[in-house]
């Protein structure tokens, strides 16, 4: 009845037998003893598995011993930790924050001083982290897109340039284009006097890259309020809107509507503001140096420019997968259904190719962040540069670095918090 | 139904004026583009290369071809690279041999540069004879090892355990010396630098780093919370934060963690970090292979009796990092990319080398551009080969064919 299999290990083949038997038994009994059915019970079967072969019991030992060996390192590593600061008299508290920092910082876009705190350092160090990547994000994305499209154009000197522009990027250590561009280019440049003037006009030289910029006038708020009032009003309207021809089948005209009130709110602010919300604000030279205009350093600009550029040849490549991800046969479709070009471009390559961009993208986006730390190198003070001069200022090497990393660790997971459900969005909704 | 008259000749290639008007020329756009590129192109390829061999000042790299090479490694024991550079020859040699096209290009690439380099004329006197005839071997013993690893008896696991004989004595024994042998005096890794170092690093991490990837990922995906959960913890933390940030953990905080008398070397301590940052992200590119394989194969593999350890060493694992080949290279690529940051600790790898030359005379502070570029050009080629290699290596599996 049961045939001997050698391909299966003993404990099988015992089990094999045990049940066959079992079943036999439990027959005979069902037929020849009806009234002592409930007698039986499987506790032979139970009985068998010994505790150091039940796989639920080795499971909890595996998880238990591995628990005590990772939390007995970290307790080693902590209580060596705790003697050694004891012995040096610097505990783990944040208390040293509000201490005066007492050092300068070279960029800041909030109010600094060296007699304000650690803390308030921090701050700074942080915003002109966001700041680079913000910046660097935005300008990557295009600047990829530009590039990708380059990639797949049916000209082959445009093809062949941008494919050039991607090798040269990915095959470079960041570190070293940063190095390029701020040492090779930006710590050559001339001298205020002899500035190169570009058209704009924009003002090149050892200080920094000096741009026109608006400047707001006295009433310029007004118009700020209006024109964020506007878009506000125009994305509530394009969401109510579209949901209720998506609902209701009714032509509501959502874009149309979204964008009228997108202009015309911010034209009324223009009016009520007096007509002129800005003046065009140039870099002119006085004495040694540019005033006015928005100045760049050189340091932001190197690191700008190869944060861009390197982040860039990556997403030029995600762009163009993305792209020739969406199937041949769906533009033709849509094209033998009679809808015309944009429609085809914003109905039925946009909708799938974000899909597949988007993850990749968003880990571009991460990285650029996290390689805006390279700064260090090169001399913008943001967040780790700062964190940097502050443990060797407060000599508080571990809460400091505590610190920058949780910092990191904050715009990481958000960063990919808000664009994972974004993500979610455009993805297929299957069954 | 159809004569051979009625079969058309195929078309003729098109000739080159032909190719021109269909890549270059299809319209107006794209005549208009072309021109444009044209013009662009022209012009900054006049002024580099105008810059390159007329304005440029090549004295820094010319100069110290040794020291970007292998840093402030004694000079009087020179003959311990040397050795090194003759054994890795010969085994590179052998790996062209035996996996033929992955390693090809690079091995004749090398093969090349390196009979360039003792060839060239260099006014320097750190370039001896003697420094100049090991350059030269080396790409005869390339070639022996070519003809070695071509004949039948030689397989990949032999050359692979050859690899690691050597990687072991040569890291361990021939280039740190030990001090129970005089003829090996010590030297210390404080005067390690250069390629050495970068090499050191980037295959160190390598190396080290793919187990442990390995390991995490089966732990992300395991039945057991808390190993799940830690790693889940270790992943997601060493992602979230900067490399920067963990070399500076290593190089600065790691020592208020160890007890107060143990010292790790710097270089080592390096090479942790970089194990440490590498690992996680190996991590993610293994659980996407391990995703990806179906269910059916464990069940099927559960069915013929087979226990869990097998299971995940010889049904799962070997065809999910087949799948990841290409982004465990890439990764890699990223990984040697990456050790130049460990100029920020303070070590001396080709960029911080680079650094140092420009301080070593005066009139050098000014010429940046020239060594940088030099840099960038040896990480491009080395970078630009190991996505070749990874390319044939995905055709050659076959990924996202099967």
């Amino acid at each position: 009845m049961v045939e001997r299999r050698p391909d299966l290990r003993p404990a099988h083949q015992i089990n094999l037998l045990m049940r066959c038997v079992q079943s036999a038994r439990q027959v005979a009994h069902t037929c020849l003893t009806p009234a002592y059915m409930s007698v039986i019970t499987d506790t032979r079967i139970r009985q068998k598995i010994p505790l150091w072969r039940d796989e639920r019991a080795l499971k909890a030992v595996a998880q238990i011993v591995s628990a005590i060996i990772i939390i007995g390192f970290l307790y080693w590593g902590i209580s060596n930790f705790l003697t050694i600061t004891e012995q040096r008299g610097m505990p783990l508290t944040y208390q040293f924050l509000k201490e005066p920092a007492g050092f300068p910082v070279a960029e800041s876009y909030i109010a600094y001083e060296p007699t304000m705190s650690f803390g308030r350092a921090f701050t700074v160090g942080l915003v002109n982290t966001l700041v680079v990547s913000v910046s660097g994000i935005v300008l990557a994305t295009l600047l990829g897109l530009i590039v990708g499209l380059a990639r797949l154009s049916s000209n082959w000197l445009v093809n062949r340039t941008a494919l050039a522009f991607i090798e040269f990027h990915r095959n470079i250590p960041l570190l070293v284009l940063l190095f390029l561009w701020y040492f090779g280019v930006f710590t050559r440049l001339p001298r205020v006097k002899e500035s190169i003037i570009l058209a704009g006009p924009v003002y090149i030289n050892q200080r920094g890259i000096y741009l026109i910029w608006l400047r707001l006038t006295e009433t310029g708020g007004v118009f700020l309020a209006f024109a964020l009032v506007g878009v506000m009003l125009s994305i509530t309207a394009w969401m109510v809107l579209r949901r209720i021809r998506e609902t209701h089948g009714r032509e509501t005209y959502f874009g149309g509507v979204s964008l009228a009130i997108l202009i015309l709110i911010p034209f009324i602010g223009w009016f009520v503001s007096g007509g002129e919300p800005f003046q065009p604000n140039e870099p002119v030279l006085q004495g040694f140096n540019f005033q006015g205009g928005l100045r760049l350093s050189p340091e932001f600009a190197a690191l700008l420019i190869g944060l861009t550029t390197y982040t860039a040849a990556f997403i030029a490549e995600v762009f163009r997968a993305g792209i020739l991800a969406v199937r041949k046969g769906q533009i033709e479709a849509a094209r033998a259904l009679g809808l015309k070009n944009n429609q085809v471009l914003s109905l039925i390559i946009l909708p799938q190719a974000l899909r597949v961009v988007i993850p990749p993208l968003i880990s571009q986006y991460l990285n650029l962040t996290k390689n805006s730390s390279l700064a260090l190198t090169i001399g913008y003070q943001e967040l780790f540069a700062v964190g940097k001069i502050t443990i060797n200022q407060a000599g508080r090497a571990v809460p400091v670095f505590l610190m920058v990393m949780a910092t990191y660790l904050v715009i990481s997971l958000l960063t990919s918090l808000i664009l994972n459900i974004y993500n979610r969005r455009v993805q297929f909704i299957e069954k | 139904m159809s004569d051979a008259s009625e079969i058309l000749a195929p078309p003729s290639p098109p000739g080159f004026y032909e190719w021109l008007r269909k890549n270059l020329f299809s319209n107006w756009f794209n005549a208009l583009l072309t021109i444009f590129s044209l013009v662009f192109l022209y012009l900054a390829l006049v002024n580099v290369i105008r810059w390159m061999f007329f304005t440029a000042d090549w004295r820094p790299v010319t100069g110290s071809p040794l020291l970007f090479l292998i840093g402030q490694y004694p000079r009087d024991q020179l003959w311990r690279p040397g050795l090194s550079l003759l054994i890795c020859a010969l085994l590179i040699g052998m790996s062209w041999g035996v996996w033929e096209r992955y390693v090809k290009a690079f091995a004749i690439f090398l093969g090349i540069l390196l009979g360039v380099l003792a060839l060239i004329p260099l006014e320097t006197p750190t370039i001896t004879l003697v420094v100049r005839a090991v350059f030269l071997v080396c790409p005869f013993l390339i070639f022996g090892g070519f003809w070695v690893g071509r004949r039948s008896g030689v397989q990949g696991r032999h050359v692979t355990t050859l690899w690691l004989i050597a990687a072991i004595f040569i890291l361990l024994v021939l280039l740190p010396g030990l001090s129970s042998i005089p003829a090996l005096p010590v030297v210390p890794t404080t005067a390690w630098g250069g390629l050495l170092v970068t090499l050191l690093l980037a295959i160190g991490g390598i190396v080290l780093s793919f187990p442990i990837g390995v390991l995490l990922a089966l732990g992300r995906r395991s039945s057991l919370p808390v190993v799940k959960l830690f790693s889940i913890l270790f992943i997601e933390v060493v992602r979230g934060v900067p490399l920067v940030t963990i070399l500076f953990m290593f190089s600065i905080i790691l020592t208020l963690f160890m007890p107060a008398e143990s010292r790790i070397d710097r270089i080592l301590r390096a090479l942790m970090a970089m194990v440490f940052f590498s690992a996680a992200y190996t991590a993610e590119n293994v659980r996407g292979g391990l995703q990806a394989i179906p269910e059916g194969q464990v069940e099927a593999a559960k069915a013929l009796g087979l226990s869990g350890l097998q299971i995940t060493s010889f049904i799962v694992l070997p065809q999910a990092l087949r799948l990841v080949i290409p982004n465990i290279v890439g990764q890699f690529i990223s990984l040697f990319k990456d050790t130049t940051l460990v100029i920020i600790v303070g070590i001396n790898d080709l960029l911080g080398i680079g650094n140092a030359v420009l301080n070593l005379q005066p009139d050098f502070v000014r010429l940046q551009m020239e060594v940088y570029l030099f840099i960038t050009a040896i990480f491009w080629v080395f970078s630009y080969f190991m996505s070749y290699a990874s390319l044939e290596l995905e055709k050659a599996l076959g990924v996202g064919e099967r």
